[in-house]
């Protein structure tokens, strides 16, 4: 008892112009939406592969961030002690204390000045941190004024190629090779020595530290050993869940946002599709009646009418996520609000974002659409006939 | 013969407002099963009211249509619906094709409410098309057919269900006299040939005269001739 697919269908483009008007409406609202979706998700997915899964993460206890955690030397040593922590191919732990400074450094081809994460580490820390490789030039020297810079720090910041000379901590340093850390917040690091940038900084406190561990259960044991220990007061935490935790404060506010702003575009879109559904209700008055004389249920022509509204919306949705797709081979620079440093994330479109952003489409064909199908479903068969 | 259409005592009543208005008053009338039956009468007269009633598309206010065996008066608006797809074809004046769909598309539509294979479909589709001599048309639309055509489109998606008995309101109504014949003279034919019983109301005596029996509608009250 259904009413053809393709006469709904064919019927959209009767009307052409409010049809596509609605479309172009429909996908403009699908766009920001799945623009919205794209950029949490890129946010989520940098912060998450910034994260090693066998890493843990210690900072100074209900700190946020490493830049506003301490560790002393003596708490470091302590850390270090502790069994379950891996080892590299000299058999040397693979346990890094590092130090996190902010500093001001030139955006590139602008005035803007950005908040760029700077990282005291040790030449060691490709162990620790096994995706990330030295791409260019050389690693810095212990002991010296040298830095090298992430690939999104030497895409987004000005004087970060080989060569250059960047002035912070009172001293000028030299940059002497690029790291590529793939999507991750470490790309849009500068990395240095620890001991230089805790001189130059003054700053005689480590930030935080990272160890490699052998396996989870080696995890868990090494937090319970740091919790119970009377001399810290720290908390151990899996570099993941440490970066997963502060991915879901910035990316849950973007679509909060983001959700507020769509709803409110969506009222004018469902809003048109109404207005286009009604106008085809009333302008097929007597087709509506033929299709009843002929014996389609007031049931078949309501669902004939809520598909047509859906073809409408789900085209508009298609389009707008075509679009959105595009933004996924852009990345964009913007402030970690957690740390308030510099990172760059990129769009990412998952399946996850196309199956929300059509049931959205969805959901504003069927909402417009659905008081014009109850009225063609309603109409009086005898009436509709004789209208003209 | 037998009686396939048996009206008794049908009354319809309109109200506008508080102004009541009779329409139909105590109509009674049958039909045996094959017969080609004219309704005439001025505008207003309400043939057209008595021809909704008999294709089960309104209901009567008072009184008793008893259509192919099935109590029209007694069933609700969803059996109604479902009644007709199978019993009634149905004929306008202004053709009522979907304009979005082709003519073969337009033959089809009332099959879809038949449990029917693809091919089942199909067959009976061009044997429609082909009864009323449009075989080549299929893949037009209305907007590229002539009213004559159209018409002849309309009359093959009455006949494709194969149903007992067709309505026609004004067939020739909105037809120069050419196609007007040749709408007629297929009705004649499928009444003879396929053996449908045929309701025609219009104001032509000529179109009439087609028809074995004639009656005349006139304020509400019926007079054969
Ligand atoms: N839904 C309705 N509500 C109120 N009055 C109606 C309604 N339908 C029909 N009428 C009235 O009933 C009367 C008969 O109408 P009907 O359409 O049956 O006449 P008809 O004989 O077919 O006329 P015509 O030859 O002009 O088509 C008319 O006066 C019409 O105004
Ligand atoms: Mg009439």
């Amino acid at each position: 008892m259904k009413l053809p697919l393709n006469y709904s269908a064919k019927s959209l483009f009767v009307r052409k112009t409010t049809t596509i008007v609605t479309i172009f409406g429909i996908s403009l609202v699908s766009f920001v939406y799945a623009a919205v979706l794209m950029l949490s998700g890129g946010i989520k997915e940098t912060l998450v592969q910034t994260g090693s899964p066998d890493n843990a993460i210690i900072i100074q206890r209900s700190s946020i961030t490493e830049t506003t955690s301490s560790l002393t030397r003596d708490h470091a040593n302590i850390l270090k002690s502790y069994p379950g922590i891996a080892r590299n191919a000299e058999g040397r732990l693979i346990a890094t204390p590092e130090v996190m400074v902010i500093v001001n450094l030139k955006k590139k081809d602008s005035d803007d000045m950005v908040n760029a994460p700077l990282r005291g580490t040790e030449t060691n820390v490709f162990d620790l941190r096994q995706n990330v490789k030295l791409i260019e030039g050389r690693m810095f020297t212990p002991g010296t004024s040298e830095i090298v810079v992430g690939a999104a720090a030497r895409r987004n910041y000005e004087q970060c190629k080989i060569g250059d000379k960047l002035f912070f901590g009172k001293r000028e340093w030299n940059v002497v090779g690029v790291f590529d850390a793939g999507r991750t917040g470490f790309d849009s690091e500068v990395w240095g020595d620890t001991e230089q940038f805790m001189q130059a900084f003054r700053r005689p406190l480590y930030s935080s530290m990272t160890v490699k561990l052998t396996d989870q259960e080696a995890f868990e044991n090494y937090q319970a050993l740091a919790d119970n220990d009377k001399r810290l007061r720290v908390d151990v935490k899996q570099e993941q869940q440490f970066y997963a935790d502060q991915s879901e404060n910035i990316a849950g506010f973007i679509r909060i946002l983001g959700t507020v702003v769509t709803t409110i575009f969506s009222i004018g879109a469902i809003i048109g599709a109404m207005i286009t559904m009604y106008a085809a209700v009333a302008n097929r008055t007597r087709e509506i009646g033929t299709l009843q004389a002929l014996g389609f249920s007031r049931k078949s022509i309501l669902l004939g009418f809520l598909i047509e509204s859906s073809l409408l919306a789900m085209i508009g949705g298609l389009i707008g996520l075509l679009v959105a797709s595009g933004l996924s081979q852009f990345s964009i620079s913007t402030v970690n609000f957690d740390s308030f440093s510099e990172m760059e994330f990129r769009f990412s479109l998952t399946t996850e974002t196309i199956t929300n952003v059509l049931l959205f489409a969805l959901f504003m064909g069927f909402s417009g659409g659905f008081l014009p199908a109850v009225r063609a479903a309603r109409l009086k068969v005898v009436d509709a006939l004789r209208s003209v | 013969m037998s009686t396939i259409i048996n009206i008794e005592n049908l009354s319809k009543t309109y109200h506008r407002d508080a102004e009541e208005l009779q329409v139909l008053k105590s109509i009674n009338m049958q039909v045996e099963n094959g017969e080609f039956l004219a309704l005439m009468g001025p505008s207003g007269s309400g043939k057209s009211t008595l021809l909704n009633m008999i294709a089960g598309l309104d209901t009567p206010t008072s009184g008793k249509v008893t259509i192919c065996g099935s109590e029209l008066s007694q069933m609700n608006e969803s059996q109604l619906a479902g009644w007709r797809s199978q019993h009634v074809g149905f004929i306008f004046q202004f053709y009522n094709l979907m304009p979005v769909l082709t003519a073969y598309e337009n033959v089809e539509l009332p099959l879809h409410l038949i449990n029917l294979s693809k091919e089942e479909r199909d067959k009976k589709i061009r044997l429609a098309l082909n009864l009323v001599g449009l075989p080549d048309r299929m893949d037009h639309y209305p907007n590229q057919l002539s009213g004559g055509q159209q018409q002849r489109v309309a009359i093959a998606r009455a006949i494709v269900t194969d149903p007992s008995i067709i309505v026609a309101d004004e067939p020739t109504g909105d037809l120069d006299r050419k196609s007007a014949e040749e709408i007629l003279n297929l009705m004649v034919r499928f009444n003879k040939e396929l053996g449908k019983t045929i309701i025609m109301v219009t104001h032509d005596p000529h179109a009439a005269g087609r028809a074995h029996i004639k009656k005349h509608l006139d304020k509400g009250t019926l007079n054969g001739a």
